[in-house]
């Protein structure tokens, strides 16, 4: 299962013929194991990573440290559900260290994602404090090298 | 006019020219080519291993070290060797760097080979096996492996080839170009055919971090009374995608490498500082990003092993290197028929498996040091090629 997560982690596409072919069992069995998989929402979405930049679509993307005052019984989950709750947020963690939740927006500006942050997220009840930072350039995605000038320069042909 | 030509020395001229020219030419010139024929990995180099050498470059290391390398290198050589092998040797006179294996292999058999001693040289192997003998002066005698032993060399093989003259053994597992792999119970048998006619045994072992599945790589030097008896070749070109960096090394016992190091002093000094300091740091760290390599080949290898089965080819499953070794005598084409061909109509650059010894006739080698979708498409041309003849 794990090696059959590795190779879909790096290309969701991959046909099943060759995924059996990898990992040497049948077609029949990857579909069952990935429909299993999807069943026990270890795989939750088969997402594309794009480079938006590229396409002259304006997207403006803002990480939001955010402090919270924790809730009797439920600690920091209610009000991370009632932040999640929103289309706008893209991401939530609970973090260590000087603030709470890391929660990452994106919008179609500035002023869009600076809206939402002062009206919807400042103000919901137990958020004592947020400190927005919005992203300027992407160098490096899940592991993707976004403007990856390597190539490949060897000989055609080698002993 | 002078005959440039009859003032080279015969010696050279014995020496076969590369047996991938001809292909070389023709994929180089083709667009859409998918080469299966590169000898080296498809990664570039760690970054925390180029990294490692940027520094070195802006610190100022850029001077000769000590002929036999810088002495970190030769310990971390002689630690890993330690930890994974149980081999105890001194860095200070059992290991010489040297630049790449190719030199270490060079500067073997001249430290060995007196004219007229013979060297087995089982087949097919990787070309300059022959050709660095016959420099040295030595005679290379080839040892065909057998294909119904999946190319595993034995002492059955060799035993015929042995004469008053015969002086050592160079083996080379994993193969370049078979993907064979040697067992620990075929090497024990190889060490007491070794014991048996008191040959020195060069082993090749470049390819020995690239094992696949349960097979471990077993240390030729390792087994009982084999290191004194062993010159010990490895280097960092395969399993850290280093080629060219050209860094390698030797391991022996002290005579041999104060030898092999007397040629080194006079012929290159040192390997290159740059080179070194990165070594150190691939045994250092490196050691997760080769296994992190070593298990992408490994999906490759089960890929292509798969594919070259349906599309109608025999071979026997590969189990180190990065290399398969396909059986093409059911197409009714030789080596280099079934190479130029596939070339032409296919676009597929492989190299046919002559180039590596006669016994080679009737495979080709195809790399899979390329990336999935590469292989993928290879797959298709060569099904498509093999059913349309």
């Amino acid at each position: 299962m794990r090696e059959l997560l590795e190779l879909l982690k790096h290309d969701a596409r991959r046909p099943a013929k060759e995924l059996a072919s990898m990992l040497n069992i049948s077609e029949y069995e990857v579909e069952e194991k990935m429909a299993k998989l999807e069943k026990d929402k270890i795989i939750l979405s088969y997402n594309t990573l794009i480079n938006w930049d590229k396409t002259g679509e304006n997207t403006v993307t803002s990480i939001i440290e955010v402090n919270l005052t924790p809730q009797r019984e439920v600690g920091f989950d209610a009000i991370a559900e009632r932040i999640y709750r929103f289309d706008e947020v893209r991401t939530v963690y609970l973090m260590s260290g000087s603030f709470d939740l890391l929660v990452i927006i994106e919008g179609k500006s500035m002023q869009d994602v600076a809206n939402f942050v002062a009206t919807r997220l400042a103000t919901i009840e137990g958020v004592t404090q947020t400190r927005s930072h919005f992203l300027l350039k992407p160098y490096k995605k899940d592991g993707i090298i976004i403007d990856d000038k390597e190539k490949d320069r060897r000989l055609v042909m080698s002993i | 006019m002078t005959n440039w030509n009859d003032r080279i020395s015969p010696i050279v001229k014995s020496v076969p020219p590369s047996g991938i020219r001809k292909f070389f030419d023709i994929a180089s010139e083709m667009e859409d080519v998918i080469s299966l024929g590169v000898g080296e990995p498809d990664f570039v180099t760690p970054w925390s291993i180029r990294e490692s050498c940027v520094y070195g470059l802006e610190q100022g290391y850029t001077s000769y070290t000590a002929n036999r390398g810088l002495l970190e290198l030769r310990e971390e050589i002689c630690f890993m060797h330690k930890r994974r092998f149980e081999l105890d040797y001194n860095p200070k006179t059992d290991v010489l760097v040297t630049v790449g294996v190719s030199e270490a292999l060079d500067i073997a058999m001249r430290t060995i080979l007196t004219p007229g001693d013979e060297i087995l040289i089982p087949e097919p192997c990787y070309v300059s096996y022959k050709a660095c003998a016959t420099l040295a002066g030595g005679i290379p005698v080839p040892v065909p492996a057998k294909a119904e032993n999946d190319f595993r060399i034995t002492p059955a093989d060799l035993e015929p080839h042995v004469s008053p003259k015969t002086k050592a053994l160079l083996i080379g597992y994993p193969n370049n170009p078979t993907g064979a792999i040697l067992s620990k119970e075929d090497l024990e048998a190889i060490a007491r055919f070794a014991v048996k006619h008191d040959l020195i045994v060069i082993s090749d072992e470049i390819y020995g971090d690239l094992t696949y599945g349960d097979t471990k790589h077993v240390c030729f030097a390792g087994l009982p009374e084999m290191k004194d008896r062993t010159i010990l070749l490895n280097g960092f070109s395969k399993a850290y995608a280093m080629t060219g960096w050209r860094i390698g090394y030797a391991l022996s016992n002290p005579d041999i490498i104060a030898a092999m190091t007397k040629i080194h002093q006079y012929t290159m000094l040192c390997a290159p500082i740059t080179a070194q300091i990165a070594a150190v740091e691939a045994l250092r760290h490196g050691e997760k990003y080769m296994r992190k390599m070593v298990s992408e080949y490994d999906k490759r290898r089960r890929l292509i092993y798969d594919g070259l089965q349906k599309a109608g080819l025999k071979c026997f499953e590969p189990k180190g290197a990065f290399y398969i070794f396909p059986d093409i005598t059911s197409t009714g084409l030789s080596s280099e028929e079934f190479a130029e061909k596939i070339l032409m109509q296919e676009h597929v650059a492989l190299v046919p498996g002559n180039a590596f010894g006669e016994c080679g006739e009737g495979f080709v080698r195809c790399s899979y040091a390329t990336s999935i979708e590469q292989i993928s498409e290879a797959l298709l041309r060569i099904e498509h090629f093999v059913s349309h003849l």
